[in-house]
């Protein structure tokens, strides 16, 4: 799935990382926990989180990821978005809350690394 | 090659900084081509260390030795030391206070992280005095 469907499919504003919505993604997971992104998460490429600070970029960072979705309509600062489009990562925001937007996106085929419908 | 040595001080007082040190490393490992398991490994577990540095223990140094065959990270600070390491080695276990929580961070999972993503982890703490944690990463 393109970075791109995903921001359809949230109705999600986009903050930073415009130039990276073509790039495609296979798996994503969902946590307000960077903790637990650190500890069970392989290769998911995209995390939705409730969670708005700059630790959420660093965590993506660490992890490889290319795209951070923040749920419930989170906004975040200027510094989050200056790190996040400096690392290529995408940000964006969308009004779904965390079961929605999850339920959407895995509902359109994108899942957990390893898991299978 | 001669090993490659960076350190870093870690400011204890900005929850906001935290992360600098493993960037900085991810990024040298990156553009001198280490596998990208291998750089995603410390990268992990330097973070985490680097974070339990801020949240526990007001701070700290950290000195990375990078050898074609392996990365050694020691994290040295003066905080108030580990009072029981097997209880901290559970995953859960977390003496982080809530605020630190609602930051996304000590759900318990920092030292059995650094654990599950390093080859040998080596603790040496004492109460009062302070925490060294040694990773060592084989490429």
């Amino acid at each position: 799935m393109k970075i791109s469907e995903i921001q359809q499919l949230l109705d999600a504003k986009v903050h930073c990382g415009q130039e990276h919505l073509d790039q495609e993604v296979s798996s994503a997971c969902g946590s307000d926990m960077m903790s637990d992104v650190l500890a069970f998460v392989k290769d998911q490429a995209v995390l939705l989180t409730g969670l708005l600070n700059l630790q959420t970029v660093r965590t993506a960072m660490m992890m490889d990821m290319k795209c951070i979705v923040f749920v419930r309509g989170k906004v975040p600062d200027a510094n989050t978005i200056e790190l996040a489009g400096q690392s290529g990562i995408v940000l964006m925001s969308t009004e779904n809350r965390m079961y929605q937007a999850c339920g959407k996106l895995y509902n359109a085929g994108l899942y957990t690394e390893g898991s299978e419908q | 090659m001669e090993p490659i040595k960076l350190s870093f001080n870690v400011d204890g007082e900005n929850f906001v900084s935290a992360g600098e040190a493993s960037t900085a490393v991810k990024t040298t490992l990156k553009k001198m081509g280490f596998p990208g398991d291998t750089v995603r490994r410390v990268a992990i577990a330097m973070y985490e260390a680097e974070i339990n540095m801020v949240i526990h223990a007001h701070g700290g140094t950290v000195d990375v030795e990078i050898c074609p065959d392996k990365i050694v990270i020691v994290l040295a600070d003066k905080g108030p030391g580990i009072p029981n390491i097997d209880l901290a080695m559970q995953e859960g276990y977390s003496t982080a206070p809530d605020d630190v929580r609602s930051l996304g961070f000590g759900a318990g999972m920092g030292l059995p992280n650094i654990k599950k993503y390093s080859d040998d982890l080596e603790i040496e703490t004492e109460l009062g005095v302070g925490t060294t944690l040694t990773i060592t990463i084989n490429c």
